[in-house]
């Protein structure tokens, strides 16, 4: 299992490496001169000579990169270009704001995902296996902002029963997760679904029956432990889904989360803060898949760890 | 039957390495054939038997280079298959065919059998276009199927049938060898008879030479001239049908006969129970590798591996690996272990 | 025989699958005893409706399957009217089943002691303490070395020989007087075979249970039964003690199949398959259902179904041929056993 694991994170070198130099090439490779936004439209030839040089932009490309990775190691992102504040700065307290959106809907995508999988796959083929299965396509369907619209209409405009915009208050943090769980769960409903069915025609389901163990502990001892397998994964990819699911959604609340900041930066070239942005939806990607990788060793027994 | 050797198999390995550590290197290897020599004449039925991971079918596949293994010569009609290019040897497999335990996993659900034959043909070039339709419809009515099957697909037949098929597919190109890997293992006995009838009636008039790779030793009796009894990659025992089943050599071979359930209740039953399961290929035990579960077994067997030999008494071309044939065959050298207890198993070695 | 008590008398079990392409009767009327103490064996090929008989005896049959109608009595009682709960309290604990499979019968999940635990909680009530103390007896009847080790370990850390012994291990953990063997060993090899064999029948005179072997290899029949049922498309064709299905098979189809054998014990110069193929469950015939392979048909037999009949000293046969309406050629009622090598 230590093996696995580090070997794992021996893996993550090149997959990080790549990550930081897409970032970098992204923001370089853009036409524009961030000397000149930094400057300003009126500043002088000189004094954007000046900016280029202190900011190491005339260095080759390579040197800059080397810089950029040290620098970013430091958990140093540089300065943001409109406030000229540290991006680190700028970025922590709506990281955490987008987190909890995160892990509140992907909390909220397991929960109902799991149960509505699990009741359509003990009665397949049964009305409510087949209503489960509509709303599930219904969710999987409909763009969360649209969605996000549509809650905010019913239950913020006209019902009154949630604020509609912001984050902190247990209120307002209803309809952000609903919008953002939504196709999650529906997608964990369908995974889990077929998992079961799959898991259910096995051979040691039929074992655990022959025992005389009760159809419910069939089903949720010895079948769902199996299904889960599969499941995991599905949820770890959701989780990336999720996050870029997290900029339209917070658009829609007004929530100052990592998701806004990008789009406002984006639109102000503030290219620092959209690196560092980048760069830390990327890692947090990958690090949630590494240990959805590693439960799914610990779940399934079977796979070799060497 | 002619003494021609058409596959002369010599010293052949073939080893899939396994990945492991931190940076998945090769850590080790699987032997799953480790060192094997035998020839097959033209116009008769070879018999390699064992039980799983033995290694039988490991060599049918490294023989049509399904795989290729890691060292030793194949000769095929006088040419080393391990040497000529993927060209070449493309072209040589119009000699060699395989038929498979599934047909329905070989054969390509999409196409009808028209297709699979025709596609056959065209590949090796064997039948001049024009007459590929008359030749399907002769080769359709030769494994007794009707010429209106040509037009179905695979999953339309029953088992039975689609082995028909296969072996139609092997027949299409008008082979000189054919491998068979466990080809009549999934049938059902009725049906297995009719398409065991089949393969030797072509055998007789088509002089087809027969590698048959099979685990059920009531098929290799019925079928094979000569047989090889194989045990963790090496060859323990070989020789003519009636010197292994009717005097067996090897204790593994031995083992094995008895251990075979006979459909007559009056059967008298002698039989050698093996201890422990078969030792893993990854790394298999020193010396004669069936020295762990041998019931002759002595620390001479632990170091020093036996070769393929023959006795005085022996039938000519039968040769067993045991360094104690004769006196066990003579009763000097007893047992060393017991053989009627199911229950006192030693301990096994760990699983890999 | 008839003298002998049954602990199982399985009347007119009809079990369908419900397709859509119409009802599969899987199970056409099966009709056979299990003597007590004894093993019966039944044998058919694929298709024949064996497996799906054993798992009838037990009510695993899941949708969509439904046993429609016959009788299945257990020690005189009727299993099937027997409610679900009723009937958990029989499953594993007076009738276990073992299956086919080993590699895939066990809970992948779960250590081989908490799969063997759970039977001792469900039927006796047991907590870990003690069930893991009976689940390590139970290893080590059935021939488990270390039997405290592998309490921990997981399926996968074991051979396929010995996940067949944990299976045992498991059926018999509550001592049933009933075991339904479904191809025990048919995924095994030839050596480890001859072990699971030999171990099945001492731990059935250890125990004093009854078994039922189910299996196409009429060699495993002749091994370990006392008693045969042949079973053909869903029905019994042939019910006899053993020696006289092998020494004196009456029924075509019997003969058919012992003919078709390649024997590892003697050289046999050709062998005679039974022509044609097994019908599909769409083109079942209206009479006996082996008449389109059968040598020996008549339109009689084309025409209408024989019944299961008694033909003295306990034996039964579903064949035109044994019965006063036959009209074919009177000499196909003599069959010739094969001399064998041995006795």
């Amino acid at each position: 299992m230590t093996t696995y694991i580090i070997r794992r994170l021996f893996q993550l070198i090149p997959v990080l490496f790549g990550v930081t130099l897409l970032v970098f090439l992204l923001m370089h490779l853009t036409p524009g001169n961030p000397a000149q936004l930094i400057a300003g439209e009126t500043a002088s030839q000189s004094t954007i000579e000046r900016i280029e040089v202190s900011m190491g932009l005339n260095d080759p490309l390579p040197v800059q990169y080397v810089n950029f990775v040290t620098d970013v190691a430091q958990l140093d992102f540089g300065y943001s270009y409109r406030n000229n504040t540290p991006v680190f700065e700028e970025i922590k307290p709506r990281f955490w704001i987008t987190m909890e959106l995160a892990i509140y809907s992907t909390i909220l995508s397991i929960f109902i995902g799991l149960i509505a999988g699990i009741v359509s796959a003990v009665r397949q083929y049964s009305v409510r296996d087949v209503t489960i299965m509509i709303i599930a396509l219904f969710g999987m369907s409909m763009p969360n902002f649209w969605l996000g619209l549509m809650l905010m209409n019913w239950f913020s405009i006209q019902l009154g029963w949630f604020p509609p915009t912001g984050w902190g208050s247990a209120g307002q943090v209803v309809l952000p997760v609903i919008t953002l769980g939504t196709a999650g769960a529906a997608v964990i409903a369908r995974m889990t679904r077929s998992s079961m069915l799959d898991v259910i025609s096995q051979d040691y389901i039929r074992t655990a029956r022959a025992k005389g163990v009760h159809e419910q502990i069939v089903i949720y001892r010895h079948a769902l432990k199996n299904a889960l397998i599969p499941v995991v994964t599905v949820v770890g990819l959701q989780f990336g889904t999720l996050l870029a699911g997290t900029v339209l959604t917070e658009t829609v609340f007004s929530i100052n989360g990592l998701g806004r900041l990008v789009i406002d930066s984006i639109m102000a070239r503030d290219f620092p803060v959209v690196q560092a942005c980048i760069l830390i939806i990327s890692v947090i990607f990958v690090v949630v898949n590494l240990i959805v990788d590693i439960s799914y060793t610990l779940l399934n027994k079977r796979i070799d760890m060497d | 039957m002619s003494q021609k050797e058409l596959l002369k198999v010599k010293n052949l390995k073939q080893y899939f390495p396994i990945k492991g550590g931190i940076f998945g290197r090769t850590v080790n290897n699987v032997k799953a054939v480790d060192d094997i020599s035998f020839t097959v004449n033209e116009g008769e039925t070879v018999s390699v038997v064992g039980e799983s991971g033995c290694g039988k079918s490991t060599t049918g596949r490294a023989i049509l280079r399904l795989d290729n293994p890691t060292d030793g010569t194949v000769e095929f009609d006088g040419v080393n298959l391990l040497d000529l290019n993927k060209k070449e040897m493309r072209k040589m497999r119009k000699d060699m065919q395989i038929i498979f335990q599934d047909p329905y996993a070989s054969l390509n659900p999409r196409q009808t059998v028209r297709e699979t034959l025709r596609e056959a043909m065209a590949i090796q070039n064997v039948v001049p276009k024009e007459e590929r339709g008359d030749r399907i419809a002769e080769l359709l009515e030769t494994v007794g199927l009707q010429p209106y099957h040509a037009d179905r697909y695979p999953h339309e037949f029953s088992g039975g049938q689609r082995q028909r098929i296969g072996i139609a597919r092997a027949l299409s190109v008008d082979p000189k060898l054919i491998v068979c890997d466990e080809a009549v293992s999934a049938l059902d006995v009725s049906i297995q008879a009719q398409v065991l009838n089949l393969l030797k009636k072509f055998q007789k008039e088509m002089n087809l030479t027969y590698l048959f790779i099979s685990h059920d030793l009531g098929v290799v009796r019925h079928i094979s001239d000569r047989v090889i009894v194989m045990y963790l990659g090496k060859i323990v025992e070989v020789g003519d049908k009636k010197s292994i089943f009717e005097n067996p050599q090897h204790p593994y071979t031995k083992a094995l006969l008895s251990a075979i359930p006979v459909p007559d209740p009056d059967h008298n039953k002698d039989r050698i129970f093996l201890q422990g399961d078969v030792p893993s290929p990854i790394d298999p035990p020193t010396g004669c590798r069936f020295h762990t579960r041998c019931p002759f077994a002595t620390e001479r067997c632990k170091e020093e591996t036996p070769e393929l030999r023959s006795a005085g008494y022996m039938a000519e071309g039968h040769q067993g690996a045991c360094h104690y044939m004769e006196l066990i065959e003579s009763g000097e050298h007893q047992p060393t272990r017991e053989t009627s207890n199911v229950r006192m198993l030693d301990e096994e070695p760990e699983k890999v | 025989m008839s003298t002998n008590e049954s602990i199982l008398e399985v009347t007119d079990l009809r079990t369908s699958f419900f397709t859509e392409g119409g009802e599969v009767k899987a199970v056409d009327g099966v009709t056979f005893d299990v003597p007590a103490g004894k093993t019966l064996g039944i044998v058919g090929e694929s298709g024949s409706g064996k497996s799906i008989t054993a798992m009838s005896i037990l009510q695993l049959i899941s949708h969509p399957g439904k046993i429609k109608g016959g009788e299945i009595k257990f020690r005189g009682k009727n299993l099937l009217d027997l409610s679900e709960k009723e009937m958990r309290k029989i499953r594993g604990n007076q009738i276990s089943m073992i299956f086919q499979e080993p590699m895939t019968s066990l809970n992948p999940t779960y250590t081989v002691g908490q799969q063997i635990r759970e039977s001792y909680k469900i039927h006796q009530g047991l907590g870990k303490k003690e069930g893991s103390k009976r689940a390590i007896e139970m290893l080590k009847l059935v021939g488990i070395p270390s039997p405290e080790k592998r309490l921990d370990q997981y399926p996968f850390e074991l051979s396929g020989g010995m996940r067949q012994r944990v299976m045992i291990a498991m059926a018999l953990a509550c001592k049933p007087d009933l075991l339904i063997a479904d191809e025990p060993t048919t995924a095994l090899d030839v050596t480890i075979q001859a072990q699971i064999l030999e171990l099945i029948k001492e731990l059935q005179d250890e125990l004093g249970m009854s078994v039922v072997m189910i299996t196409h290899d009429l060699g495993v029949v002749a091994e370990t039964c006392d008693y045969v049922a042949v079973m053909y498309c869903g029905k019994v064709v042939e019910y006899a003690d053993v020696r006289t299905l092998f020494k004196n098979p009456r029924h075509p189809y019997t003969v058919g199949l012992l003919k078709s054998l390649p024997r590892s014990d003697r050289d046999q110069e050709e062998l005679t398959p039974i022509k044609g193929t097994v019908p599909s469950p769409d083109e079942m015939p209206v009479g006996c259902r082996f008449a389109p392979r059968c040598p020996f048909a008549t339109n009689l037999c084309h025409e209408k179904l024989p019944s299961l009949d008694d033909v003295g000293d306990g034996e039964q046969i579903r064949c035109w041929i044994y019965t006063d309406e036959w009209n074919g050629d009177p000499g196909v009622k003599v069959y010739e056993p094969e001399r064998t090598t041995e006795g």
